[in-house]
């Protein structure tokens, strides 16, 4: 078995206030945000689910700190977001390794930013995600899914406050993807962090998280918020959450399709 | 392991199921081909020794005992098991050699002094192995320095043209300018200018190498995927970790293609600076040799800047496969 690092101290609560934001795409500019407020509670999962090209990565990129807000302040702790941080850690939807670090050596990037040496902690988080004795593997030699693994190990060993989740499982295999949906959300249980993630699978968004935010098309607005008042163990054919899944479909203009 | 790089006919073998077995599996027909190796050379040896010369030649006695020398040593490495691979190529060479020295040696059959014996080139190491040794230390220190500061300055002016657009400004339209003149263009310039002529020729090979290193670097460090800066800044990394630690990794194979591209246009300015103001190194040997009619001198010359050349590609190979071992594949040299 998997030892279970402590739960962390403190998960961010964050406050996004009338968002805007946009880019010049062939010299016009295209509004993609569009007035977004959201409050996030410490320690929730909230899926985000929008139409592809809505903006859900631009408002990540936003809260990661990457990017500043055309409009608006989004704050963490009532402190403004100036830029990105440790504390905000980004799993992007490609694994993004980088080609020339080992296994171990991807996962230990954070510490070699903050010029930390805390080995016990990667090799704990490698652990966790399963890719014990692939420390040495360089990345091409690792499949889809131990590759998003390493990834997510890459993010846990910042002991993020916030766990910023880009359709993490989006090119896995169905069931890869299962796995890691399971592992995610014991994760998430476990060490207590806020986990926004952006999802395309309504499923996946009913199963793990405790608040669904639908968005419009681009420009995104929020159109919905839906609270999941379901217990943390949830079995996919739970009539509540095939209710939830319809309602939800509705919302995003697919209720002839569900 | 992977194949061999060269298949050797004794190595790789069809077996009649028509399986490719290799090495142990067809020990009836491999162990043969590298005994063969050694007589070989002593057959080079013993034409070398026994029939006469056609003229006067020198160190023939010499040259029959290098063979004889090189016959012992191949029938070491046979018996120790280690010349598999390498079986076909010294055979052929000692019955190159053999061939040669029958040919003008012993028949003289092409005309003199274009076309040296074996014994010659000998000679000329035996006798004048010190200019030869100071001029490839020669080549080789100014080699080193020029080399090492255009290696040095292209990959750094490359990382500054693909991450700071200030910096693309003001020094583009000057390597667009400079880089692409072949960097002999400026060597008569540089003579005039530069009081030094070693300084020059220096000043010149950093050019020459610095301009392929900095276009590859450049554009290797364009080609970074941003997400890889991405993942770095949302971990909290600043400018310099991006730069060093992602940005130049990244580049890396590109680099090394740079500084691989680099190095052949050294090659070249090298020997021309030398034969045109250096009065030290293999080119100027190769000048004064020309000058005096010395084609054995000449040859000799040819050969030892030849093997400096290709050892120094096979030393940069080498380091680039050490440094890129990450990489899936990389070019065999
Ligand atoms: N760096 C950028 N430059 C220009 N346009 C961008 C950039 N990033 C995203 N966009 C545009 O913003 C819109 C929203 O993109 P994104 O946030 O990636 O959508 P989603 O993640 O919801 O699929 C798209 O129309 C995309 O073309
Ligand atoms: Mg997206």
């Amino acid at each position: 078995m998997v030892t279970t690092p402590t739960r962390i101290a403190h998960p961010l609560g964050l406050e996004l206030d009338h968002i805007d934001h946009g880019y010049m795409i062939g010299g016009v500019f295209t509004p993609v945000l569009d007035d977004i407020s959201l409050s996030i509670a410490p320690g929730e999962f909230v899926a985000l689910l929008g139409p592809s090209g809505c903006g859900k990565s631009t408002l990540l990129r936003l809260i990661a700190g990457l990017e500043p807000p055309h409009g608006g302040t989004i704050l963490a702790e009532d402190i403004p977001i100036s830029g990105p941080g440790p504390d905000r850690i980004v799993m992007f939807q490609d694994p993004t390794l980088y080609p020339w670090r080992t296994v171990r050596g991807n996962v230990a990037l954070g510490h070699d930013i903050a010029g930390r040496k805390d080995p016990a902690s990667v090799d704990a988080a490698i652990e966790l995600v399963g890719l014990k004795g692939f420390e040495r593997a360089w990345p091409h030699q690792l499949s889809g899914g131990m590759a998003q693994r390493a990834a997510l190990a890459r993010a846990l060993v910042n002991d993020p406050r916030v766990l910023i989740l880009d359709e993490p499982l989006g090119k896995l295999d169905s069931l890869t993807r299962l796995t890691m949906q399971t592992e995610l959300h014991r994760l998430w249980r476990d060490r207590g962090f806020t986990a926004i993630m952006v999802t395309h699978d309504v499923e996946e968004a009913l199963l793990l998280a405790t608040r669904i935010v639908v968005f419009s098309p681009r420009p995104a607005r929020i159109i919905a918020d839906l609270p999941i008042d379901l217990p943390p163990h949830r079995h996919r054919d739970d009539p509540r959450l095939l209710d939830l899944r319809k309602n939800i479909l509705t919302q995003l203009g697919h209720s002839a399709d569900w | 392991m992977s194949s061999p790089n060269t298949p050797s006919p004794n190595q790789t073998a069809h077996t009649p199921s028509g399986q490719t077995a290799t090495k142990s599996g067809t020990s009836s027909r491999r162990p043969l081909l590298p005994w063969v190796a050694g007589p070989a050379w002593f057959l080079a040896a013993l034409v070398t020794w026994r029939w006469p010369d056609a003229d006067d030649f020198p160190d023939t006695n010499q040259l029959a005992a290098l063979f004889c020398t090189i016959g012992l040593a191949l029938t070491v490495t046979a018996a120790l098991r280690r010349l598999s691979a390498r079986a076909p190529w010294a055979i052929a060479l000692g019955l190159g050699f053999t061939a040669w020295e029958i040919i003008q040696a012993k028949l003289l059959w092409l005309p003199r002094p274009f076309f040296g014996t074996p014994q010659d080139l000998l000679d000329v190491f035996l006798t004048d192995w010190r200019r030869l040794g100071d001029s490839l230390l020669h080549s080789l220190g100014l080699l080193a320095v020029g080399y090492g500061i255009g290696a040095a300055l292209g990959v750094a002016i490359g990382i500054g043209l693909g991450r700071s657009l200030r910096f693309r400004y003001w020094v583009r339209p000057l390597i667009r300018l400079i880089g692409p003149l072949p960097p002999v263009a400026l060597l008569p310039l540089a003579f005039i200018i530069i009081p030094s002529s070693r300084l020059a020729s220096e000043a010149l090979l950093a050019l020459a190498a610095g301009f392929p290193t900095t276009i590859l670097t450049w554009s290797g460090v364009a080609a970074v995927d941003p997400a890889y800066y991405d993942v770095a800044r949302t971990m909290g990394a600043r400018n310099r970790f991006l730069v060093l630690r992602v940005a130049l990794p990244a580049a890396m194979p590109q680099i090394f293609v740079g500084l691989f591209m680099g190095l052949g246009v050294s090659f070249a300015t090298l020997v021309v600076a030398e034969m045109l103001g250096v009065k030290s190194g293999l080119g100027f040997y190769m000048q004064w040799a020309q000058g005096w009619a010395a084609y054995p001198n000449m040859y000799a010359a040819l050969l030892v800047m030849s093997l400096m050349c290709t050892g120094l590609v096979t030393l940069l190979f080498k380091v680039r496969d050490r440094v890129l071992s990450w990489q899936k594949d990389g070019l065999k040299w």
